[in-house]
């Protein structure tokens, strides 16, 4: 297939076309904007025949899309920090109402200050909120898992996130071999729906009112099914490998020199750690990263068994969760490794906040400090740990 | 259609008995006239409130065709939703052309005034086709009787009680259906079930519109307004009497209104008959104000409804 | 009420009407009586009854349904002054 040099929101415009959904509702947002452009351009051109409802917010846009999906249409959209924020109760809906809406996230910090540049703010302040969230490392990554989002959402009948990170990968033109349509067709096949408001024959009542009586066996069940979606995403995966020949999984862990100090990272900054493991390795140090790529569903056993190897480990996060223990990330993987044998010393760790940039120079610090920590020479402290800022 | 009483009997769609209700309600009334002026079938989406709160308490279904509740303020937005995706479904091939179904929603005036006057503007905007119910029974009253923006000027509501320094509501009722009308779409009405053939005729001109169709339906509250549960239809008859609420359809942006008495009755009638505003009956310049707001409204209608059509 | 496991996949409820299961008929301490001989069948009880306990079969007023009726009133009330065919009685329980 062509190797085409498409920007992140060119390709995730891209695959929307090329997965033709019933119903894209959406609403324009700095840096997810040109996702919505492009797809309708593809509209009005007539290259796919998707339903294109531009509404007036995005609160009005999952609204839109929740409303279309109980019909048992296929549904995505895309936004970014204000907008997802505003999108907040619905969240909680789709999710609960078990609609496979899938949202492009062009990943942005979240006001005040208002800054539209990439941080892990928007999506990770969503974390709650039962949805998927895949996160890609490139251009090419965040494209695949547009197909593989879509393809496990609707197996675990669950919404999902795809995210890439703002700016840096929406707005940068990387190389992307494009799959063919009608494969992607193959790969996702039809949408089972739970329910379906459009079969009008047999009428019923989605949403009602559950009182205390109801209210909590409604909820463990979807708490059932957010258990049964890691089996649908690893399917998900394994389908597309089958398929399209690349192998994704929930964890990378870039670690050639059986290193005892990594970095557990989410997103495009994963791509210059590994480059600095490289770097370190010309000078006899040996460091490793581990990329998350799927937190939500919090891959538990996957992280034990990446992470227990390691003496030390920084969970590196573009964003905190202000409890004064560190970012969201670090909480969630320290209580995964509680009760386990063999754990690391956790470090929690901040970076480029508001699209601030991280060069190889900053993870070297990182890694010498891990490595020096390791062999006894440096205390780091538990938390607030920030790189790159300006601190006098 | 040629609307009857026994018609509607005939192919009545109504809510089925055991839903919660108060004894004395009037929504269930306009639910039955509207599901009943067509037996296409219907998709409804209703706003949080006490329709929706009182009718789908699980596991018991008042309704007997297909319903959606999401949220409170989205309803606009949501039925764009839905009708985005018959559209698609329909161009796909995977709905049958002729499978005509009709969207509806029903909303009070908390959703539809307030929180939810932005969705329903967008949906309006973007013309999509589907009716919009809003009961209006003038404060939120599932949550216990406050104020919203369809309260009348000195009404009185638990977030705007009748105190010694303030009389109630201190701001006039928006004028919703005007600002729906303002929107440019095909229809938009006043209702009231009081008068129950000039409401089933907009319902049906509101379902078979193509496009956006608002109603703006009264819906008379014996714990809100303060009335013996009885007096529901001749509280409302009496609102349309008095100038109150009056009855009036937009065409294409044509003003008609659709009932006017050789005269009004006094409102001192409408105002006795309800606790919620019982202050005003004491006070001459709250009196003054009440009256002032409904000549106010109907100067305004008087004046649009007199713009001339272009001939047919 | 239905153990999580029995439950519905999704919040939703897959019949219409089944609210029927709730007699609300015990809500009232007041009842409506019907006399059948000076009704003249408009319908207007129906069309306005709340709760859906006027019972009308071939255009024709049949009865009232106790099982429901939460002894509002309304039916009396808009039954017309020539007809007056639906008095309201205390309900002694």
């Amino acid at each position: 297939m062509p190797r085409i040099p498409m920007t992140g929101n060119e390709a995730a415009a891209y695959a929307m076309m090329q997965i033709n959904p019933d119903v894209v509702a959406a609403y324009p947002i700095t840096p997810s904007t040109q996702v919505v452009e492009r797809f309708s351009d593809y509209v009005n051109n007539g290259e796919c025949q998707t339903e294109f409802v531009p509404v007036e917010s995005e609160h009005s846009a999952m609204s839109a899309c929740i409303g279309a999906s109980a019909c048992g249409a296929r549904v995505m959209t895309a936004t970014a920090a204000q907008g997802l924020a505003l999108m907040h109760e619905m969240l909680y809906i789709a999710s609960s109402m078990r609609l496979p809406i899938v949202t492009v996230i062009a990943s942005r910090a979240l006001n005040s200050p208002l800054n539209i540049h990439g941080d892990h703010s928007d999506t990770m302040g969503s974390r709650d909120s039962g949805w998927l969230q895949f996160y890609g490392e490139s251009v090419q990554e965040f494209y695949d898992h547009v197909f593989i989002a879509l393809r496990a959402a609707e197996l675990s009948n669950l919404p999902a996130f795809v995210c890439e990170d703002g700016f840096i990968l929406s707005h940068t033109l990387e190389p992307v071999d494009v799959l063919d349509k009608n494969e992607v067709a193959k790969y996702l096949g039809e949408r089972k729906p739970l329910y379906n408001l459009l079969d009008t024959d047999h009428p019923i009542m989605a949403g009602h009112l559950s009182l205390p009586d109801s209210y909590m066996e409604h909820r463990r069940k979807l708490a059932e099914g957010m258990m049964e979606a890691p089996k649908f995403i690893d399917q998900a995966y394994r389908e597309f490998a089958e398929r399209f020949g690349r192998k994704y999984d929930w964890i990378e862990v870039y670690d050639p020199q059986d290193a005892e100090v990594a970095v557990l990272i989410i997103g495009s900054a994963a791509g210059t750690a590994k480059e600095t493991v490289d770097l370190l390795a010309e000078e006899g140090k040996r460091a490793a990263v581990i990329k998350l790529l799927v937190p939500r569903p919090l891959p538990v056993e996957r992280l034990r068994k990446a992470l227990s190897k390691f003496k030390v480990v920084a969970i590196m996060e573009r964003t905190d969760s202000y409890k004064n223990h560190g970012g969201p990330m670090f909480s969630e993987i320290a209580a995964a490794l509680y009760h386990h044998d063999t754990r690391p010393i956790l470090r929690a760790y901040h970076y480029g906040f508001g699209g601030r940039d991280i060069f190889p120079e900053d993870f070297m610090k990182v890694f010498n400090d891990l490595l020096d920590m390791a062999s006894g020479k440096k205390e780091i402290p538990e938390t607030m740990n920030y790189v790159g800022l300006k601190e006098d | 259609m040629a609307i009857s009483i026994r018609k509607l009997a005939r192919q009545a769609r109504e809510l089925a008995p055991g839903h919660r209700a108060c004894a004395g309600c009037a929504f269930p009334s306009i639910i039955r006239i509207v599901l009943s002026v067509t037996d296409d079938p219907i998709v409804v989406v209703n706003a949080t409130g006490c329709m929706e709160v009182v009718t789908s308490i699980y596991p018991y279904n008042a309704w007997p065709v297909t319903w959606f509740h999401s949220a409170f303020d989205n309803t606009g937005a949501t039925i764009s939703g839905i009708e985005a995706a018959y559209k698609a479904l329909v161009r796909k091939g995977k709905i049958p052309a002729d499978k005509k179904i009709r969207f509806v929603v029903f909303a009070g005036d908390g959703g539809t005034y307030d929180i939810g006057l932005q969705a329903l503007s967008g949906a309006l905007e973007r013309g999509h086709d589907f009716l919009y119910v809003c009961y209006d029974n003038g404060a939120y009253m599932n949550t216990g009787i406050q104020r919203s923006g369809a309260t009348p000027r000195h009404g009185a509501t638990t977030t705007s009680p009748a105190g010694k320094v303030i009389p109630g509501k201190q701001q006039r009722r928006k004028p919703l259906t005007e600002i729906v009308a303002a929107h440019d779409i095909p229809y938009a009405a006043q209702a009231s079930p009081s008068h129950w053939l000039d409401l089933a005729r907009k319902a049906e001109k509101g379902l078979l519109t193509e496009g956006p169709a608002f109603l703006n339906v009264l819906s008379a509250c014996p714990p809100g307004w303060g009335f013996p549960e009885e007096k529901t239809i001749e509280i409302s008859q009496l609102a349309v009497e008095t100038g109150f609420w009056p009855l009036y359809e937009v065409e294409n942006g044509y003003f008609r209104i659709t009932f006017k008495p050789k005269e009004f009755k006094p409102i001192e009638e409408f105002l006795r008959a309800q606790t919620r505003f019982k202050h005003i009956l004491n006070d001459p310049k709250l009196l003054e104000d009440f009256k002032e707001d409904i000549k106010r409204e109907w100067e305004r209608l008087e004046f649009l409804a007199s713009r001339p059509r272009p001939q047919e | 009420m239905k153990s999580w496991k029995e439950l519905e996949p999704a919040p939703f409820i897959p019949e219409p009407c089944t609210s029927r299961a709730i007699k609300t008929g015990d809500w009232r301490t007041r009842k409506p009586i019907w006399h059948e001989e000076k009704c003249n069948h408009c319908l207007f009880c129906w069309l306005y009854c709340p709760d859906s306990a006027i019972l009308v079969k071939e255009d024709k007023m049949i009865g009232i349904d106790y099982d429901y009726c939460k002894g509002c009133g309304i039916c009396s009330e808009v039954c017309p002054d020539k007809c007056k065919a639906i008095d309201i009685v205390q309900e002694v329980k």
